[in-house]
C-alpha cells in the first residue's frame, strides 16, 4: 500500500488512537500521585477534571445543536441584502 | 507645564513615530516601502521602553489639562504589544497587493497605542473614533462588496459606541470638572454610558455581532491586524477604568459560552476564529471583573498572550485563504499534505488558544483562573474550567482538524514563502517561548506576580480538562460535521428585522399616505366642480344677463331701501 503521507495511513491513525487513550489514561493516574491542591470539595474526587471536561464538552455541543435548530440559516440567508448595496 | 520641553517630547509619543511611518508609506515602493513597514513599529517600540514612567506630556486646553503621554506598567504593556502586533502584521502583509491596507493598519495600531498612553478621557475619545477609522478602512482595502457592506454595519455600530462614550465622558466631566482616566465606580448614568461605550468594542452583549460579522471580511492579511487593536484596547480601558466591577464577571462569562456555542456551529474558518475572539476577551473581562491583583495581572497577560496567538491563527487562515480563495470548512481539508508549515504553526495557535502547557496561554490563562479559587468562587471556577474544555473543542481542535486535516479535499496548495512565513514562524516561536519561559512577561505585569505555573497539580489537572474535551470532540464528530450554514445573531435585528420592520412601517404610511391623498383629492375635485359650476361662463356668476332683468333686479333692490328706510 503506497500512501501520500503516513497519516494517510489507517494503521498509523489507529496507532494515534492508541497512544491517545494511553495518555488519557496516564493522566487521571497521575492523579492518584500527585497532591492536586484541591481549593474546593468537589475537586477531591479522582479524575474530577477528566470527567468535567468530557461532560462539559457534551453539555455545549447539545446546547449548540439545540440553538442550531432554531437559528441556523443557509450561508447566502443575508445575500439578496448585498444585491441593493 | 514645560514648554520649552514641548516639542521634542511631542514628537517622541510612540503612536506619532508609527503614524508618521504610516503616512509615509503611500509615497513609498518596492524596498523602501518594505523597510519603512518593518521598521516604524519597531523605532516606536524603541522609543516606548526609553520613556521614563510618569505624566510625560500636559497641554491645558479649554479648562481641562490633557495629558496625551502618561506612561506606566498597565500602559506600557498593552502599547508593547500593539506595537509588537504592527510589526508582526506588517511582516506578514509585505506582499499585500493593496497599498491602502497597511497605512491603514498602522493608523489603526497607532490609534490603539494612543489610547494606551491617554491620561485623560478627551485623548482617549479621540484616539478611540480615530481607531474606528482605521479599522473601516483596512476593511475597505479589502476591495469585496461583503467587505463594503460589513464596514458600513461595523461603522455604524462604532460610531454608536463613540457617541454613548462621548455622551458618558461628557456626563463625567461635567459632574466632577475632572477629565483625568482613572478608576470609576458605577455611581452615576454616565459612568455606565462610559462603560458602555467600552464594552461595545469589546465585544460584549447585545453589540458582539459586529465582531464576527466584519473581521473575516477582511482580506487575508486585514483580519490579522483587526483581531489584534479594538478588543484589546477595550480590555485596556476597562482594566483602568473599571477594575473589580462586579457585572463584568457576568458579561465575561456570557461572552466566553456565547463565542464557544457560535463557533461550534460555524463553518466559516475565519469566522470560527472571531467567534474565539469574544470567546477569549470573555476571559480578561471576567478577570477584570474578579477584580484582585492575581485576576487583573490575568487578564493584562492574556491580553499579551491572546494577540500573538490569535494572530498566528489568523495567519494561517490567511495562508489558506490567500493559496485556495476558499474560506469554508465545508470546502477545506486535507491541506496537511502540502502546507505542512501552516499546519503547525496553525496548531500551534491552536494548542496556545488553548492553554495547554508549554505554550503561551497555559501561562495566562491560567492566572484568571487562580484568581477564581482564591476567591473562593466556586460557581465562576467551574464555569471557567467547563470554559477552558469549550476552547479546546471550538478552536483547538476544531480549527485545525477541519482545515488541515478531516476528510481529504483534494486541495494541494503550497505553503506560503518569504515574508507570510517569517511572520508565522515569528508568532509561533513568541507562543511557545513565552510558554516555556513567562519570566519576562510577568516582569512587565502591572502588579508584581506571586504565580507559578508549572506545578504538577497544574499541568495534570489542565491535561485531563484539555484532553478528555479532545475526547468528547472526535466521540461527538458526527454532530459536528459541517454544513454549509451560518447561526442567526444579533445582527439579524439591525439587517433583517430593523429593515424589514421599516419596509412594513413604510408600506403602512404609504398606504396611509395613499388613502389621505384620496380623500384629499376628492374634496378638491368636489370645491373645483362647485366653483367651476358658478364660474362657468354658463354657470350662475359669469351667465350673461339680460339688460331688462339687471334693471328690475335694481329697481327691486332700491325698492326695498325706500322700504326699510322708511320702517327704521
Amino acid at each position: 500500500m503506497n500512501h501520500e503521507h503516513w497519516l494517510d495511513n489507517p494503521r498509523n491513525v489507529r496507532r494515534l488512537w492508541r497512544g491517545f487513550l494511553v495518555v488519557l489514561a496516564l493522566t487521571v493516574a497521575a492523579g492518584f500521585f500527585v497532591d492536586l491542591h484541591p481549593h474546593f470539595a468537589i475537586e477531591d474526587w479522582h479524575g474530577f477534571y477528566a470527567a468535567y471536561g468530557f461532560l462539559a464538552c457534551l453539555a455545549m455541543i447539545v446546547v449548540a445543536k439545540g440553538l442550531g435548530l432554531l437559528l441556523k440559516r443557509r450561508d447566502t440567508y443575508y445575500d439578496p441584502e448585498s444585491e441593493d448595496e | 507645564m514645560n514648554e520649552a520641553g514641548l516639542l521634542p517630547s511631542f514628537l517622541m509619543h510612540p503612536a506619532l513615530v508609527l503614524l508618521a511611518g504610516g503616512v509615509l508609506l503611500p509615497l513609498l515602493h518596492g524596498r523602501a516601502r518594505d523597510t519603512v513597514v518593518l521598521t516604524a513599529p519597531l523605532l516606536a517600540l524603541t522609543v516606548l521602553w526609553l520613556l521614563p514612567e510618569g505624566r510625560l506630556l500636559q497641554w491645558a486646553w479649554l479648562d481641562y489639562t490633557l495629558a496625551p503621554l502618561v506612561v506606566d506598567k498597565l500602559s506600557r504593556l498593552f502599547a508593547t504589544i500593539f506595537l509588537l502586533m504592527a510589526f508582526a502584521g506588517g511582516l506578514f502583509a509585505l506582499k499585500q497587493p493593496s497599498r491602502l491596507e497597511v497605512p491603514a493598519a498602522f493608523l489603526y495600531a497607532a490609534s490603539a497605542v494612543g489610547v494606551t498612553l491617554a491620561g485623560d478621557l478627551i485623548t482617549v475619545f479621540l484616539f478611540w473614533e480615530f481607531m474606528a477609522v482605521g479599522s473601516t478602512l483596512v476593511l475597505w482595502s479589502a476591495g469585496s462588496a461583503g467587505a463594503w457592506a460589513a464596514s458600513r454595519r461595523y461603522l455604524a455600530v462604532h460610531l454608536a459606541g463613540g457617541v454613548l462614550l462621548f455622551a458618558g465622558i461628557a456626563g463625567h466631566v461635567a459632574a466632577t470638572g475632572d477629565v483625568a482616566f482613572s478608576a470609576m465606580e458605577l455611581d452615576s448614568y454616565a459612568h455606565w454610558l462610559i462603560l458602555a461605550g467600552f464594552l461595545i468594542n469589546a465585544g460584549a452583549p447585545p453589540f458582539s455581532a459586529w465582531l464576527p460579522d466584519a473581521y473575516p471580511e477582511a482580506s487575508w492579511s486585514g483580519t490579522v491586524f483587526l483581531s489584534a487593536f479594538t478588543t484589546k484596547t477595550a480590555v485596556y480601558v476597562l482594566l483602568r477604568g473599571f477594575p473589580g466591577t462586579e457585572i463584568l464577571i457576568w458579561i465575561g462569562i456570557f461572552m466566553i459560552f456565547y463565542g464557544i456555542v457560535y463557533a461550534l456551529l460555524e463553518n466559516d474558518m475565519r469566522r470560527i476564529l472571531a467567534y474565539s475572539i469574544v470567546n477569549q476577551v470573555g476571559f480578561m473581562i471576567v478577570g477584570i471583573g474578579i477584580g484582585t491583583e492575581m485576576a487583573l495581572n490575568g487578564a493584562a497577560a492574556h491580553a499579551f498572550t491572546h494577540i500573538l496567538y490569535k494572530a498566528l491563527l489568523l495567519m494561517s487562515a490567511g495562508a489558506v485563504l490567500a493559496a485556495t480563495q476558499r474560506r469554508k470548512c465545508s470546502d477545506l481539508g486535507g491541506l496537511f499534505h502540502s502546507m505542512p508549515i501552516t499546519t503547525i504553526c496553525g496548531t500551534i495557535g491552536a494548542l496556545a488558544i488553548s492553554s495547554f502547557p508549554l505554550t503561551s496561554g497555559f501561562i495566562s490563562k491560567s492566572m484568571v483562573t487562580q484568581a477564581a479559587l482564591d476567591g473562593h468562587l466556586q460557581i465562576i471556577w467551574l464555569f471557567l474550567a467547563a470554559a477552558s474544555a469549550g476552547v479546546f473543542l471550538h478552536a483547538g481542535i476544531k480549527f485545525p482538524w477541519f482545515v488541515f486535516f478531516q476528510k481529504d479535499s483534494g486541495l494541494r496548495p503550497p505553503d506560503p514563502t518569504g515574508s507570510m512565513r517569517w511572520a508565522m514562524y515569528l508568532l509561533a516561536f513568541l507562543c511557545i517561548a513565552l510558554g516555556i519561559w513567562p519570566e519576562p512577561l510577568y516582569a512587565i505585569l502591572p502588579y508584581t506576580v506571586d504565580y507559578v505555573p508549572y506545578t504538577a497539580a497544574h499541568v495534570i489537572t489542565q491535561l485531563q480538562l484539555l484532553l478528555f474535551s479532545g475526547l468528547a470532540f472526535f466521540v461527538m464528530l458526527d454532530y459536528l460535521k459541517r454544513t454549509p450554514t451560518i447561526t442567526l445573531d444579533f445582527d439579524w435585528l439591525y439587517r433583517v428585522a430593523g429593515p424589514g420592520a421599516w419596509r412594513v412601517l413604510a408600506r403602512s404610511w404609504g398606504q396611509v399616505r395613499a388613502g389621505r391623498d384620496q380623500a384629499m383629492a376628492t374634496v378638491i375635485h368636489q370645491a373645483s366642480a362647485w366653483l367651476a359650476r358658478h364660474r362657468r361662463p354658463d354657470g350662475l356668476l359669469l351667465r350673461s344677463w339680460p339688460t331688462g332683468s339687471m334693471a328690475l333686479w335694481v329697481m327691486i333692490m332700491l325698492m326695498a331701501y325706500l322700504l326699510f328706510y322708511y320702517l327704521d
